[in-house]
């Protein structure tokens, strides 16, 4: 459905985005995961038709029906609905009226576009407001709506970044559940975020960017294969740690401090963790907390560069 | 190009600029309010001129320099204060009168010597307001005058007539359909202009805002082309100019009688005209600006720059020479001078063309700058 293929973008002879090739499929969300200055927001822009890449392209829709997003431009962007990280909505506009706005942006008029309006505040559970103006609306609601009006023409394609941000829990569920509703239709969903929890709980494949370029691409099981540890074990310890010397020790994966944190990964729980505590006892760091939990994808992201996820 | 979008774009720049009615009423109250206080400073025809203060000290106390004394005092030009000569002097220095004029001792011998022997010239010491000083010339203008009627008087005999001014003058104000002038109609034009100006400059804040906000992107990821976009700035841009400009010459002809004298068909295409430039000046602004704090600070100075040198505040016959020829750069000038040509003026359409195709000449030559100018790419990340 959406599909970048060796796309490359530089800014004064930097390379910001560097032989990028994705595809995201109908009916599944794909996420876009990668630190700040991975490249996510020009790949995006790419993507949306926002900036023009200097070589590569970018392809909307399948079969007979698949544009070339530089060359038939009018056409791709019908077929994609962006929501901005920032709250793109005009405050003092009511929301049907933002809506409405949207909509005739993409051709829609008359009934199919207040149809349209009217499915779009429904399915994000802001029919009963829709003619309060958002600077009356909670943080979670302005998201919503925000996500509502790059819905209102009905895309094919639904490129989302990071539009969680600053939302509470309970909203953020319901933006989920709008999402995954979507997915179930068949549209393509490609979703930036720098939150793993939320990557996690909603796409169905991850593509890690880092320095511009495409680190790894896969389903979350197959990231987690990926991993030389599927349990993680968090401690909270007095004094500096030699994680060198601990990186040695069987069955104790890629060991990390920050600051009194240790975090490291462990192939069998069982036996690392009393193992660990006694190899931390003989050196004399006192422990004051422990935990233990299952891999995710800031262990796939530190697995794969030797780097954490920066926020 | 799809009207229905370009459409909606322009109806909800209108509908969030005349909505938010706070800033309306200011956009209209502004003007009207600093436009009255212009007009009424700078007089209209319908009242009486004001009187020119002036200290007189007569140290002569001869029958001659008593008779011009009187006369002086029943000139309607001036509204003269007798005292002594420090007295004069000091109202003078403190700004209270214009000039202070001393009559010296021995002035009405002194003069008849000079006038009838050739002898030498009494000197009347006059001392001037620095900050006032085009009003020596005409103290000096009409004491001349007094002066060589009272001789006429004092001295008598056949021929003393002579020395009285031999002509008069018929005064008649060159404005339209024989009204009087309304000084109203300059000033509403002048600040009509300066707080249209001003509205030009949210259109390009607005649109750096947008950009800001995310706002602009989510526009140009529409299948939208960049005429329609820019193109529908420009045209909510004129339409708000243009109604504004209809308010405020509503309040103008309702409040304070200022006429449309000249074409109404050249008034409304000046309007348009300047409507134009207004929002295209804000589309350059927004073109170049960078940030709407810094961008707003900058434009609102060369806006006020451009209102200044375009006779906005005062007439820019008053200029100098060369002043009144550079002027004729500013867009403003010809939009104040149309304005007044079509109003008190009373002129017709030909002296609206003029104005006409150097305002949107500048609209376009804004226009093209602007589109050159602006930055399509999104901020790099």
């Amino acid at each position: 459905m959406l599909a970048a293929e060796r796309l490359c973008k530089s800014y004064g002879g930097r390379a910001v985005v560097a032989d990028l090739s994705l595809a995201v499929a109908g009916g599944e969300i794909v996420g876009l995961l990668g630190p700040n200055g991975a490249g996510k927001s020009t790949t995006v822009a790419m993507l949306c038709g926002l900036i023009a890449a200097d070589s590569g392209s970018v392809f909307v829709g399948d079969g007979a029906d698949r544009r070339q997003l530089s060359v038939d431009a009018h056409d791709a962007k019908r077929r994609i609905g962006v929501v901005p990280q920032e709250l793109s909505i005009y405050e003092n506009l009511g929301a049907a009226a933002n809506l409405m706005l949207f909509g005739a942006l993409y051709g829609l008029a008359g009934a199919l576009l207040r149809e349209r309006v009217a499915a779009a505040l429904a399915l994000v559970g802001l029919a009963d407001r829709a003619a309060d103006k958002p600077q009356q609306f909670s943080g979670g609601m302005k998201r919503r709506l925000n996500i509502a009006a790059a819905l209102v023409h009905d895309p094919d394609i639904l490129i989302l970044d990071e539009p969680t941000v600053g939302v509470d829990p309970q909203s953020r569920n319901a933006i989920f559940d709008n999402l995954e509703s979507l997915r179930d239709r068949g549209k393509a969903l490609l979703y930036t975020t720098h939150y793993m929890e939320e990557a996690e709980r909603l796409c169905d494949r991850v593509v890690i960017m880092d320095h511009g370029q495409v680190v790894v691409s896969d389903t979350l099981a197959g990231l987690y294969r990926r991993l030389p540890a599927v349990e993680t074990i968090e401690l909270e310890v007095d004094g500096v740690v030699d994680v060198a010397a601990l990186a040695r020790e069987p069955g104790i994966e890629r060991p990390l401090q920050d600051g009194s944190q240790l975090r490291a990964g462990v192939a069998d729980l069982g036996r690392a963790a009393p193992a660990l505590l006694t190899w931390l006892a003989a050196r004399g760091h006192a422990v004051h907390r422990i935990s233990s939990g299952r891999a995710g994808l800031e262990d796939v992201f530190l697995s794969l560069t030797g780097r954490q996820l920066r926020d | 190009m799809n009207l229905a979008a370009f459409r909606a774009l322009v109806r909800k720049d209108l509908v969030l600029y005349f909505s938010n009615r706070r800033a309306l009423v200011m956009s209209i109250l502004a003007p009207i309010v600093i436009a009255a206080f212009f007009g009424a400073v700078f007089g209209s025809g319908s009242e009486k001129p004001s009187r020119i203060p002036i200290a007189l000290a007569d140290r002569d106390a001869s029958a001659l320099s008593r008779a011009i004394v009187a006369s002086i005092a029943a000139e309607p030009a001036f509204e003269v204060k007798n005292v002594d000569t420090e007295a004069a002097f000091a109202l003078a220095r403190q700004g209270k009168v214009r000039a202070a004029v001393v009559l010296p001792p021995g002035f009405a011998e002194q003069t008849r010597k000079a006038l009838l022997a050739g002898g030498a010239k009494a000197v009347v010491e006059v001392r001037y307001d620095p900050s006032q000083a085009t009003a020596l010339a005409l103290v000096r203008g009409l004491l001349a005058q007094h002066v060589m009627k009272a001789l006429g008087d004092t001295i008598g005999g056949p021929g003393a007539a002579a020395f009285g001014l031999p002509f008069t003058t018929d005064d008649v104000a060159s404005t339209a359909a024989d009204r009087p002038y309304n000084g109203y109609a300059h000033a509403f034009a002048g600040m009509g202009v300066q707080f249209i100006l001003f509205m030009g400059i949210e259109v390009g804040v607005g649109v750096l805002l947008a950009r800001r906000m995310g706002l602009w992107k989510r526009l140009r990821a529409a299948p939208l082309s960049r005429t329609l976009l820019l193109g529908s700035h420009i045209a909510s841009g004129a339409i708000t100019a243009v109604v504004l400009l209809a308010i405020i010459y509503a309040a103008a002809i309702a409040i304070f009688h200022v006429r449309i004298d000249g074409s109404a068909v050249g008034f409304v295409a000046i309007a348009i005209a300047f409507a134009l430039l207004t929002s295209s000046f804000g589309l350059l602004i927004a073109a170049i600006g960078k940030t709407p704090e810094a961008t707003r600070g900058l434009a609102i100075f060369a806006t006020l720059v451009m209102v200044m040198l375009g006779g906005a505040w005062v007439p820019s016959f008053v200029f100098p020479q060369w002043l009144q020829t550079a002027s004729l750069a500013v867009p403003t000038r010809w939009a104040v001078d149309g304005l007044d040509a079509m109003t008190w003026r009373g002129l017709g359409i030909d002296a609206a063309v003029g104005p006409v195709v150097v305002l949107l000449a500048f609209a376009a030559l804004f226009t093209a700058i602007a589109i050159w100018r602006f930055d399509w790419e999104e901020p790099r990340g």
